[in-house]
């Protein structure tokens, strides 16, 4: 059997003696659409940031195909093939819908050091070819700075698949959205997931998110996984029920 | 009313966030401002004590504040807790209280910090510990306790249950119930209905920076629409 | 041995100085964010009031009363610049600050020469501290020892005043989080005004000192801006001990670096700045800044290259300046020239401000490279014009290559001030290295061959290359490299993110960018028919700034517009005053105030629509 897609071993950070993330493991398959669960302050995004390289950690190793990432940029990450969607979320104001897109394409293919040849001309294709992929294409000479939250997200998922990655980290693709553009966002995530064999890994406060598109959920509680498992499993978890899910006073039981 | 918004406009640069909101909080009353990520509750606080650019009527205990400045307003009695907590991290407990402190003020509770190391015990044990190395539940009492310094009469607090853990939660809803006996009134920003339940008398939703509805808490429990579609907890 | 002591002793008597005027800029910073550029000439300020306070008062009482007072006076003028100047633009971007400060400092260097004159002034010794007390045999002047022991004396009242007093827990908070210390009622304005006037105080109090020490002189306030901006970068920017510590390295470095190496001493002082700063970006005691205010909320609308219509009318405007020679007579022909090696100079910084979102505040570094390389490629060499030119070029590019490289790994505020700093490098060695430079005396002339020897044939080799270079600095804007450059203004995260390495584009845009405007300072030292120290100086680099500015920061080559209007305008003015510092300083002032949300931002409605391409209000980069 081949190397997983991410193998994440004993992987831990403090930061001034508080201790962010411990001793984490878990692995994705190729095609597999994992969430990451927890209460603010669990080390989520601390834990995202070390899988793309933002963030150095303290100990542990993080396998992408197999490659040990230690001491790697998020751009060598990057050229790994791995896409990165963040909790808020980041484009490049300045330029059109379409260009956002150019970006991403002309960085994979290696040819943003050009100096010269009009950029807006190159990787139109690959360009417009995503952002169909994304429901987009309507807007590809909108100015960025225009659009709804809704669109941004997508937008990102758009430039996160520019470089035709194996896996995506996605850090709440949902927030903020309202309740059934979530919803259509994670069909055309799960959708894109399992046409190109992408291994997704994304953390999310949605429960309905989380229980409907997840093929396994893990629950991170001050640093520490404390479930991993089956979506239904996990629910039923009196730990993770105690911890984040609530006992019932502070969230909607059964619906959760 | 000790707080009559109306009219309340706000932007960030060109964009407009906030329509029109009009909400108010009665003597020693706690009101719950519903609403999800996005749909302008932040906003709100942030217009009505000027951290962003406003336009509107800010009646307050009778006055206008609606084009005060920030220091001004908070001068007035009204105290404001962030969101995002903003201890001063660098600042021991003691001396994040000290930057609070404002003289007494007829016809509002007054604090001293010893009173307040009573309300939230925790922090009593580390007066001399920075801002930096206390924990999430630990900084937001330290910002709440802060803003009693100023011996508000109303305090706006943002998401004060955002990203703790359930028991620190509860730990909250007693403490804002000690500050309501105190004679405090209290405009709370939720997203966690169950919370706002807990503390409030009443609720304001907001969506899209709009007020979508106001009303009891037990109108809001009758109202499944208005639940199910501005809130979808 | 011994004698070394004296000179550690020595050094540790000028860090004193240095510790007090860096220790103000660094408070002003903490709760303002502003970088305060007229710190310098408010030391300056202080040591010339301070003069004229004890020519007058007689006495030890005299003396230093007179040091109190003038540090207190000059503490009054900056309230007063703070409170009728600064109030107005806090919100406006750190670039807009640093300019109106710098306007300040030009209005004041002009006034001093006004109030006091243009000879270097030398003040009475102190009372009580004339002699000499022999250490280990050698003779340590006692108003060292007086300095020595004033510098940590004044450290400790500041821990005190921070630590143990309400206004110090205050303005702790507000070097944190401004806008939470007037949500709990603190009024900012005079928190603000008390911090300014405190950071002032130490500084003329730090000029007044100097009077035993030093003359008096009306280049001092750029010497020790230059040495204190070296300070609170080593230092960290907003930390107190970060300065004294980083005060005690540069005047040992000083100190010592005289000894071993007279020539370089100053860079010695450097290359240590540098080697902190790609250890620790923030400096020894500093933290990272927090995100710079750009705002960038707004709509923007993407940059489009010409459209044909467009084309027409740049080509239009070309063919016109190009029949320039057919009406105009020699001196219309020259001032011609130097506008349009002024609009190729802007134009390659409006590259790094406008698509690279960072303002090199030195950019006159490379341009007077180009000056010199031309000018030595010319003379010592007796290189043809072409390939002078080239040669200049070629210097500036690599000077850019090699301070860029340390440049880039900082940014915000501490970009700005490195490269302020190289450019001040720059300066001095070719003011100090006389047998090459020819120093103050600059070179003499270097005039172009026979074939572009005519006014004319020169203004058209100059519009030729001006054009060809602003049209390759648009074309890199446009090209893959510029959309790098952009991505990485607008979201250095994101653009990390699909692997794009900001230092790297950073860097290479630095490069270009100092190669364009060094073949702008080749082509000048031929007009000019010479070269000289001003070539590089600081005035230059911030003409540029006003010009980008004035053009529109947004655009992608409004700064020739800019560029036309400001030439135009200064060399106007210089024929009609002998105060060009006071009217150019009151200028940028007044523009700086007039338009805080950014010159063209505030006349965009004017514009025709082809101009309003935007890009956000950028001053300086994001991490």
């Amino acid at each position: 059997m081949s190397a997983p897609l991410l193998q994440v071993e004993h992987l831990s950070k403090s930061y001034g003696g508080v201790q962010a993330v411990r001793d984490v493991s878990f692995t994705l398959r190729a095609g597999e659409i994992l969430a990451l669960i927890g209460p603010n302050g669990a080390g989520k995004s601390t834990c995202f940031n070390m899988l793309n390289g933002q963030v150095r950690r303290d100990s542990g190793r993080v396998l992408i195909g197999g490659r040990d990432t230690a001491g790697l940029s998020p751009r060598r990450v990057w050229a790994l093939g791995v896409g990165r969607t963040f909790q808020i979320t980041a484009t490049f104001a300045s330029m059109s819908v379409r260009e956002n897109v150019q970006v991403g394409c002309l960085s994979h293919q290696g040819a943003l050091g050009r100096l010269a040849g009009y950029a807006g001309a190159r990787a139109r294709e690959e360009a417009e070819a995503l952002l169909a992929l994304v429901g987009m294409e309507d807007a590809a000479e909108r100015p960025c700075g225009e659009l709804a939250y809704g669109d941004l997200k997508r937008l990102e998922l758009a430039v996160a698949l520019s470089n035709a990655p194996g896996l995506l980290l996605m850090d709440e693709p949902t927030a903020g959205m309202a309740p059934a553009d979530r919803v259509d966002l994670m069909r055309l995530v799960a959708a894109i997931a399992r046409e190109r064999r992408i291994g997704i890994l994304f953390t999310e406060h949605d429960m309905d998110v989380v229980f409907e598109h997840a093929d396994r959920v893990m629950v991170l509680d001050r640093g520490r996984l404390i479930a991993e498992g089956a979506p239904e499993a996990v629910r039923r978890d009196p730990l993770v029920q105690r911890t984040y899910l609530g006992e019932g006073l502070l969230y909607e039981k059964g619906a959760a | 009313m000790k707080l009559a918004v109306s009219d309340l406009r706000a932007w960030y640069g060109p964009a407009q966030i906030l329509f029109d909101v009009a909400l108010d909080v009665g003597p020693g009353e706690v009101v719950a401002l519903l609403g999800r990520n996005g749909a302008g509750k932040s906003t709100t606080f942030k217009a009505i004590v000027g951290l962003v650019e406003r336009r509107g009527r800010v009646a307050f205990e009778g006055r206008d504040l609606g084009a005060a400045e920030t220091h001004a307003i908070a001068r007035a009695g009204l105290g404001y807790v962030p969101e995002e907590r903003r201890i001063f991290t660098e600042l021991t407990v003691a001396e994040n209280l000290e930057v609070g402190r404002q003289a007494p003020r007829p016809g509002a509770p007054t604090w001293e910090p010893e009173t307040l190391y009573r309300l939230f015990p925790n922090l009593s044990e580390m007066r001399n510990r920075p801002g930096g190395r206390m924990s999430g539940g630990e900084q937001q009492m330290l910002t709440i306790a802060r803003t009693l310094m100023g011996n508000p009469s109303l305090v706006l607090l943002d998401e004060p249950s955002e990203g703790l853990a359930p028991k620190i939660v509860e730990e909250m809803a007693t403490a804002i119930l000690a500050m309501k006996r105190e004679g405090l009134s209290l405009l709370i920003s939720e997203q966690n209905l169950h919370f706002a339940k807990l503390i409030s008398d009443r609720a304001v939703i907001l969506e899209r920076g709009r007020v979508r509805f106001a009303g009891t808490m037990a109108e809001l429990e009758a109202d499944e629409t208005v639940r199910d579609s501005f809130l979808a907890m | 041995m011994d004698f070394l002591v004296v000179q550690f002793l020595t050094g540790l008597a000028g860090a004193s100085s240095l510790f007090l005027v860096a220790s103000g800029l660094s408070i002003i910073f903490g709760v303002t964010r502003i970088v305060n550029f007229a710190h310098g000439a408010f030391y300056m300020l202080g040591a010339y009031a301070a003069y004229s306070l004890t020519e007058r008062w007689e006495g030890a009482l005299g003396f230093w009363g007179g040091i109190v007072a003038a540090a207190i006076g000059v503490a009054a003028v900056g309230a007063l610049v703070e409170v009728t100047l600064l109030r107005r633009i806090y919100r406006a971007p750190e670039l807009f600050q640093l300019l109106a400060t710098f306007g300040v400092t030009l209005v004041v260097q002009d006034l001093s020469i006004i109030l006091w004159g243009p000879e270097d002034l030398v003040g009475r010794r102190a009372p009580g501290f004339r002699s000499s007390i022999s250490i280990l045999g050698q003779q340590v002047p006692s108003y060292d020892l007086f300095l020595i022991a004033l510098g940590p004396l004044v450290l400790g009242l500041i821990w005190l005043l921070f630590h143990r007093t309400r206004f110090g827990v205050l303005v702790r908070a507000a070097t944190q989080d401004r806008d939470m210390v007037a949500a709990l009622g603190v009024n900012q304005r005079w928190l603000f005004t008390g911090v300014f006037a405190l950071g002032v105080f130490l500084a003329a109090l730090g000029g007044a000192l100097q009077l035993p020490r030093d003359a008096v002189s009306h280049t001092m306030d750029l010497r020790i801006i230059v040495e204190v901006f070296v300070v609170v970068v080593i230092g960290g920017l907003g930390s107190v001990a970060g300065a004294y510590v980083a005060a005690l390295i540069v005047a040992e470095l000083n100190a010592f670096g005289i000894l071993v190496l007279p020539q370089v001493s100053l860079v010695l002082v450097f290359a240590v700045m540098a080697i902190v700063l790609v250890v620790r970006p923030y400096g020894l005691f500093g933290r990272p800044e927090g995100p710079p205010r750009t705002g960038t909320a707004g709509l923007i609308r993407p940059w489009r290259p010409f459209s044909g219509g467009e084309r027409i009318a740049v080509a239009v405007g070309l063919v016109a300046a190009a029949a320039l020679p057919l009406v105009g007579g020699s001196y219309l022909l020259s001032v011609g020239a130097e506008i349009a090696i002024f609009c190729l100079f802007a134009a390659s910084l409006q590259l790094l401000m406008s698509a690279g979102g960072i303002a090199s505040f030195g950019h006159a570094a490379y341009f007077g490279l180009g000056s010199y390389g031309a000018a030595l490629a010319a003379k010592t060499l007796g290189w043809p014009l072409p390939a002078a030119l080239a040669a200049g070029a070629a210097l500036g590019t690599a000077g850019a290559a090699l301070f860029g490289w340390f440049c880039v790994r900082l940014s915000g505020v501490y970009f700005a001030m490195l490269t302020l700093a190289f450019a001040q490098i720059a300066w001095s060695i070719a003011f100090q290295w006389t047998s090459v430079t020819g120093g103050d005396n600059g070179i003499l002339g270097i005039w172009p061959p026979p074939w572009a020897g005519s006014p004319a044939a020169f203004y058209w080799i100059a519009l030729a290359l001006a054009a060809g270079g602003i049209a390759a600095l648009r074309v890199i804007a446009f090209s893959p490299f510029g959309y790098a450059l952009r991505a990485v203004r607008d979201s250095a995260l994101k653009a990390e993110a699909v692997g794009i390495s900001r230092r790297a584009v950073q860097w290479t845009a630095f490069v270009v960018a100092g190669g364009f405007a060094a073949l702008a300072g080749a082509l000048f030292a031929y007009l000019k028919g010479s070269v000289f120290p001003d070539n590089l100086a600081i005035p230059l680099s911030v003409d540029g700034l006003v010009m980008v500015l004035l053009g529109g920061v947004e655009t992608v080559t409004g700064a020739v517009v800019g560029a036309v209007l400001f030439r135009a305008l200064t060399i106007v003015l210089m024929s009609y005053t002998d105060y060009s510092k006071l009217v150019l300083g009151l200028l940028v002032v007044v523009l700086v105030v007039a338009f805080p949300k950014g010159v063209v931002g505030s006349l965009q409605g004017l514009r025709p629509p082809w101009r309003r391409a935007a890009a956000p209000p950028v001053a300086v980069p994001a991490r």
